[in-house]
């Protein structure tokens, strides 16, 4: 019987080896797949097993974290969500993130191989380190400013320091309470489906993630181009344009909705908002050169981060001369996002030179610890120094005696430029207003900040609309915010 | 030897002889260790989970050091001789069960199982105390072969009475408590088999018709054994507990082909079961889709139902990976409704990794390689054959539940031994762990080869 029961002992051996060799495959070698599976709840449950990292305004956070006791355990929530939603976006358990809740998501859920003191160790171990912070450029004030200028009238608003890129303001209205979104429940489903389903698109970032016909704010550019290019060189020589102006090989007449624009100089043009000189100046500079212009500002740059993705700003690149025409007073297929006329404004405003714009000032570890810091560097040099004092002269001629009267601030030098752009099919929809701006303090060498402002209001009567009208006070309002923060 | 070997009432033996060492200090040791070890994955989980020591975690170590004690004393009296590793090992699995379980606990604060399972294990003890105390000597046992045969198939049809819990008509309820009690049968089955076997071996390997180079037992000895044996099996078919219906199957196989040496039983097994395979899963949809499940564990995710069990069970092994999360730092409670009884393992998996899992591995392989040694140390064929049997039992039961959750074999609803939620099962493993703790003495306390030969003929 000896022998039989040694026999039957290497079988529970031979059971034993499987049970092993079974474990190793499951265990090691099938690990990483298993791991990896979308239907495996525990990197889920990892992300959100800590309370995530804050997103800091000021200094202020305007996000926190609830333990909700449940498998996911902690949850969003957002302190005036509707007036931040356009900066943070949203971290939602179910839908996922959005904005810089989405672009700043390893530090913030705390994944970050940099947040770790020994990151490859940590790698190794696979544990998850306390979630770090995000500090933005946001000014508060500039930011509710913004936000109560729009008054949930459909707009957006885009604030940007010109010496530095730092982005003071970004509003889109109307927003969204994006703690509405963050959990797991039935709410939380209904609220997204609301959302999604609302005509008025309120988690649409109308100030980085939608293009408008930029109008007349576009003619700063081509009036950058007109002296670069030294088609101009004398900004109030006469332009020996006509009023109206035939466009190029057509029979279309261009008409102009201000008056004394005939032969009207350059600085006229630009206080008085006249079309036809303008669009016969983009013609004098041509395709290529007003392409070039264009791109130096931003245009056609479907690469520029916040660290968000913004949408790209469209210049034509092959256009006849008509189109041309028309491209260069921002009509035709010309296209900007709010925050791309900031960018225009801030350019002039920081004498010729773009700095790129960013919308976190740094990020930490749980302690505070400086992780990444977003230094100031320069986008591109948009125009010559001397461009741009003659722009920004212009500019504030069109504030103290032109179109943007509305954006004057007692004792601050403030350039601006309104704009009123047709859309629609035959231009019958309700136009957008605009206002690009800057404004320097008295006392100060640079501009401290530089706004643009669309509104899209199509319940106004058309007459009402104009950049100076409904855009130009929310752009003061903004700027007066900024001004009087940076002075405390 | 350590002081405990010494004590007083153990009368020296009658016969002058040489004996292996008794090894009762050593035991004692291993009681501390295993009772330690316990206390320490009890504290790890409150400090994983609530970052402070359980508050339990003291009189949790008292009971389980008390049981255990307890135990160690009745061996002292009454099985000087004992195996030293059985009872540190049952102690061990035990308090790493109870462990998982109020692991597994706070993650349902409505459903707490670990107090009932302490005191099903302290109730386990206490038979298994009262086995190793009344059982003087396991042959016996060999006197209620009949007896045991008859209880088993009682209660293994008992619960056919009673309804079904999760597709299987396997338990009994009454009031607050549930039992299994086929986890009972499967010892007196042992005890039938190995007296039966012991007594008819001869005449099951050399009587009956040779068919080409298989020699078929008479049917007159062969009748008994198969009636019972196609009664237990059909029962369970009944009863949709195919586990147990599996290790049934086994365990008459090994103990068959021990008692008679013959590779034709081994044959006409797999044969059988082969058969039996065929026919129960062409005409039963639960083991159908069992077999199923086996081969396409995320079947259901594709089908957009989100993980099965299996699947979860895989995900949690896999989360483990070598050295584990750490014990109250997994989410195998993912599984769901079975995760504190079929799929505990996958807990262990999990929070202990690849290294604590070998080593749970390996402390049943030592219990079963115990009871095989101790197999064949012995002189008694009935002894021999119900050592093997019931450490046959215990390395089956490990291997149809473990292969089932890991995906090796199709699952099947099992407990793993001392690990798993469930009474019956605890209370059982503590009595296979008995007589084991019996046997070992016997085959230890005898004298040494050349006399004991002498002594036993």
């Amino acid at each position: 019987m000896t022998r039989y029961i040694r026999r039957a002992s290497v079988f529970c051996l031979v059971l034993l080896v499987a049970l092993l060799v079974n474990s190793a495959r499951v265990m090691i070698f099938e690990a990483d797949s298993l791991d990896d599976n979308p239907a495996n709840r525990r990197n889920t449950i990892a992300r959100y097993d800590q309370p995530r990292g804050n997103i800091l305004v000021d200094g202020k956070t305007v996000t926190g974290s609830r333990d909700t006791g449940e498998q996911l355990r902690y949850e969003r929530t957002y302190k005036k969500g509707p007036l931040y939603a356009p900066v943070t976006g949203y971290a939602s358990q179910v839908y996922g993130t959005s904005l810089l809740e989405n672009a700043e998501d390893d530090i913030l859920s705390g994944t970050d191989p940099m947040l770790a003191p020994l990151p490859l160790f940590d790698d190794l171990t696979r544990s998850q380190q306390p979630s770090g912070e995000v500090a933005t450029t946001i000014n508060a004030a500039a930011q509710k400013a913004a936000y109560s200028g729009l008054a949930g009238r459909r707009g957006a608003v885009a604030a940007l320091d010109p010496a530095t890129g730092e982005i003071l303001a970004l509003v889109s209205s109307p927003s969204y309470d994006p703690g509405a979104i963050a959990g797991t429940d039935a709410a939380t489903v209904s609220a997204w489906k609301k959302l999604i389903r609302a005509p008025s698109q309120p988690m649409l970032n109308r100030a980085i993630r939608q293009t408008y016909p930029p109008g007349s704010t576009f003619k700063i550019v081509t009036a950058a181009a007109a002296l670069d290019s030294g088609v101009v060189r004398d900004v109030d020589e006469p332009t020996e344009t006509p009023s109206p102006w035939r466009l190029p090989d057509t029979s279309t007449l261009l008409r102009n909705e201000a008056h004394g624009c005939e032969d009207a100089s350059l600085a006229d043009a630009i206080r008085v908002s006249c079309n036809t000189v303008m669009a016969k100046l983009g013609v004098q500079v041509g395709l290529k050169g007003m392409v070039s212009a264009a791109t130096r500002f931003g245009f056609d740059d479907a690469g520029v981060r916040i660290p968000s993705g913004v949408a790209r700003s469209n210049f034509d690149t092959d256009m006849d001369r008509s189109q041309l025409a028309l491209s260069s007073i921002g009509q035709f297929n010309t296209a900007a996002t709010p925050l791309q006329m900031a960018m225009v404004s801030a350019a002039v405003a920081n004498g010729g030179v773009l700095m790129a714009p960013h919308l976190v000032e740094r990020t930490t570890d749980a302690h505070g610890n400086t992780v990444a810091q977003t230094g100031s560097k320069a986008y591109r040099q948009a125009m010559t120094p001397a461009t741009a004092v003659q722009l920004q002269q212009m500019m504030q001629d069109a504030v103290e005696y032109g179109t943007g009267t509305n954006a004057q601030i007692p004792d601050v030098a403030v350039g601006g430029k309104t704009g009123t752009a047709q859309h629609g099919v035959g231009n019958k929809g309700a136009p957008y207003a605009w206002f690009i701006s800057w404004a320097r303090a008295p006392g100060a060498g640079n501009a401290q900040v530089a706004v643009a402002v669309v509104v899209e209001d199509a319940s106004a009567d058309r007459a009402d609309i104009s950049g100076g009208g409904s855009a130009a006070p929310i752009a003061r309002d903004v700027m007066e915010a900024a001004l009087n923060s940076a002075d405390r | 030897m350590g002081p405990a070997g010494t004590g007083a009432g153990v009368s020296p033996p009658a016969v002058p002889g040489v004996r292996l060492p008794r090894r009762r200090g050593t035991e004692l040791v291993l009681i501390v260790l295993a009772v330690l070890l316990s206390v320490y994955g009890y504290c790890a989980v409150g400090l994983a989970k609530n970052g402070s020591v359980p508050p339990g975690a003291a009189g949790y170590g008292a009971g389980l050091g008390v049981l255990a004690l307890v135990a160690h004393g009745a061996i002292h009296l009454r099985a000087p001789y004992a195996d030293p590793l059985l009872l540190p090992i049952g102690v061990l699995l035990n308090g790493l069960g109870l462990v998982l379980i109020y692991r597994l606990d706070l993650e349902t604060p409505d459903d707490q199982a670990a107090p009932i399972q302490l005191v099903w294990s302290t109730l386990g003890v206490a038979l298994f105390i009262a086995v190793v105390m009344l059982v003087r000597d396991h042959r016996v046992l060999q006197r209620y072969a009949y007896l045991s045969a008859v209880a088993a198939l009682l209660l293994m049809i008992l619960p056919i009475f009673f309804p079904a819990v999760n597709g299987a008509r396997i338990w009994l309820r009454i009031g607050g408590f549930s039992i299994q009690p086929g986890e009972f049968a499967k010892v007196l089955l042992a005890i039938f088999f190995a007296s039966y076997l012991a007594a008819n071996r001869n005449a099951l390997s050399y009587t009956g018709k040779k068919i080409w180079r298989f020699q078929l037992p008479t049917m007159r000895v062969f009748a008994p054994i198969l009636v019972f044996w196609l009664i237990s099996v059909g029962v369970l078919v009944l009863e949709r507990d195919l586990g147990t219906s599996l290790l049934f199957f086994g365990l008459f196989i090994v103990m068959l082909y021990v008692a008679t040496g013959r590779g034709s039983w081994i044959a006409i097994g797999l044969l059988l079961a082969a058969g039996g395979a065929v026919f129960v899963g062409a005409l039963e949809p639960h083991v159908n889709s069992r077999v199923h499940d086996w081969l396409h564990p995320f079947a259901s995710i594709a089908a957009g139902e989100g993980p099965g069990q299996l699947a979860q069970s895989l995900f949690a092994f896999a989360a483990g990976g070598m050295l584990g999360e750490g014990l109250g730092a997994g989410h195998s409670i993912l599984i769901g409704f079975a995760a504190k009884s079929d799929f505990i393992l996958a807990t262990a998996g999990e929070e202990l990794g690849l290294v604590g899992l070998t080593a749970i591995f390996l402390l049943y392989a030592l219990l079963v390689e115990r009871g095989y040694r101790a197999g064949l140390a012995l002189r008694d064929p009935f002894g021999r054959l119900l050592a093997i049997g019931i450490a046959s039992i215990v390395a089956l039961q490990v291997f149809v539940i473990a292969g089932g959750v890991m995906g090796l074999i199709p699952l099947t609803g099992m407990a793993m031994p001392f690990l798993a939620q469930g009474g019956s099962s605890v209370v059982t493993n503590w009595i296979i762990v008995a007589l084991l703790v019996r046997i070992s003495d016997s085959a230890r306390g005898q004298l040494l080869p050349d006399d004991a030969l002498e002594a036993h003929r």
